[in-house]
């Protein structure tokens, strides 16, 4: 698709170039910093217009080839369940529009229908319902299919499992765990009343038209065994069958992907004037997590440096008082360091994926709907 | 669904449904990076419906192309994001593997 209007951002980009205007140095740290000063943080908003600056000649606007030509993403720690990575050169709104994404619009199955054959323990119904919920499963939600209101439940959009526990009289009491919540993947057991005397094959609550197994790679479970689900008393008992679809955590909660999922912006600490020996010696002990360090500069003489700019806190403890005045706190504007804890449905670093892939389809939705 | 006047295409609200701070701050974000946006902002009218009014102002070109370069930009931005992703992540599994094959030599 030729776009309009790209020969003129071409333009004003190439005069750019050409004159090779530089902002002067306190407006570019207004620009790319924020300012953290004991009392309150300074220039939080940045300039987001592309011509703010545009009578001096500088061009403020970001084109898709620079922002291409700036995004850096580097990876810091990958696990199992959780990842942290620096993402570099993007604006706040797209981070946390990522952010939000994975918090609440990526899709992950999660038990939402109980059928309650017998429940005998002392946790109601309902609560009891609710924990079952908040279960991580081990399904990829990418393999199944949303259900609506008038669907009928199948092999594509439902998995069914189930919970038969009792304690024997005159036995121990027992913990029900969340391993002994058995997939069935050939669907629902349990026969609807009205037609349990007609028919040969009696009505369930799901119409499987095959086995799970076949469509499946491998068995669905719980990814976490040692949940406790309900203690039981001698002679009690749960029965139950449970139904888990796909949803969105903006419904619900327990159809958040993520533990959780947060950025921060990169710390920068900056002396601005060298702070020496005994002075030195005060500022290393005053901060909790010992981002400056000492170099010996030879004769006896001592310099406070910043080692580990990555673990301030911003507790501001250093600029609070005495030599406050000579460092300051900032936080690179462009440069976010991502986490992502998973709960287990998918590895972290598809669920970023996932989030980017779900941001371009609602552009793309916009996109069609004006068209 | 766009709201405007029909002699003057420069300046238009598009009212979003089931779309909120997520899409709404980064088509802000987008929009404000072009040059020939003269304002852009957006707002949810009320936190109960599920709805964001965008509006948009150029300097001449109509606000409908202008709001959908915009989209396709952020796109093209997402799948920079997400290729550049794919790689760090690549690249970082291939080292750690590396990495666990020299332990193993010593």
């Amino acid at each position: 698709m030729p776009k309009k209007g790209t020969k003129s951002k071409k333009v004003v980009d190439d005069v750019a170039n050409e004159q090779e205007n530089k902002l002067p140095d306190y407006l570019e740290l207004q620009r790319t910093r924020v300012v953290c000063n004991a009392d309150a943080p300074i220039h939080t908003l940045g300039f987001q217009y592309s011509g703010a600056f545009a009578a001096m000649g500088v061009d403020n606007s970001v084109s898709v080839e620079k922002f291409c030509k700036n995004f850096k993403v580097e990876i810091n720690r990958l696990t199992e369940d959780d990842i942290e990575f620096d993402m570099i050169g993007v604006d706040a709104s797209i981070a946390n529009a990522f952010r939000r994404i994975l918090i609440a619009e990526v899709p992950t199955m999660a038990i939402e229908k109980v059928f309650m054959a017998d429940n005998t323990s002392v946790i109601a119904d309902e609560v009891l319902s609710h924990r079952l919920g908040l279960i991580p499963l081990d399904a990829d939600p990418r393999l199944f299919d949303y259900i609506s209101e008038n669907d009928v439940p199948n092999e594509r959009n439902t998995i069914v499992y189930k919970l038969h526990v009792s304690c024997p009289k005159g036995s121990q009491r027992i913990t029900v765990k969340s391993s002994e919540l058995e997939w069935l993947p050939e669907g629902s057991q349990l026969s609807m009343a009205s037609s349990a005397q007609s028919g040969d094959k009696q009505k369930t609550f799901t119409s499987f038209s095959k086995s799970q197994k076949q469509i499946l790679e491998k068995p669905l479970g719980v990814k976490f065994k040692d949940i406790t689900i309900a203690r039981l008393g001698p002679g009690q008992a749960i029965e139950l069958e449970a139904h888990a679809v796909k949803g969105v955590g903006k419904v619900h909660a327990k159809w958040s992907p993520v533990a959780t999922a947060w950025y921060r912006m990169l710390p920068e600490v900056v002396i601005l004037e060298e702070i020496k020996g005994d002075n030195a010696e005060k500022l290393v002990k005053k901060c909790p997590v010992n981002v400056f360090d000492i170099e010996d500069l030879g004769n006896g003489e001592k310099r406070a440096v910043v080692a580990k700019p990555r673990a301030c806190t911003l507790c501001r403890q250093c600029v609070m008082k005495d030599d406050g005045q000579k460092i300051e706190l900032r936080r690179v504007r462009d440069h976010f360091i991502f986490t992502i804890e998973s709960t287990g449905a998918l590895p972290p670093e598809v669920l970023f994926t996932e989030a980017v892939k779900i941001l371009e389809e609602k552009c793309e939705k916009v996109i069609s709907e004006l068209s | 669904m766009e709201h405007g006047s029909l002699t003057d295409l420069s300046a238009s609200t598009f009212s979003i449904m089931e779309e909120d701070h997520t899409l709404a701050n980064s088509a802000r974000f987008v929009l404000n990076q072009d040059p020939r946006v003269a304002f852009c902002g957006y707002s949810i009218p009320h936190p109960a419906d599920r709805k964001v009014n965008i509006r948009v102002q150029t300097t001449g070109d109509p606000a409908k192309d202008v709001m959908k370069d915009a989209l396709q930009d952020l796109m093209v931005m997402c799948q920079h994001v997400r290729g550049t992703f794919d790689k760090a992540v690549a690249n970082h599994k291939s080292k750690k593997s590396a990495e666990e094959m020299d332990v193993d030599r010593k």
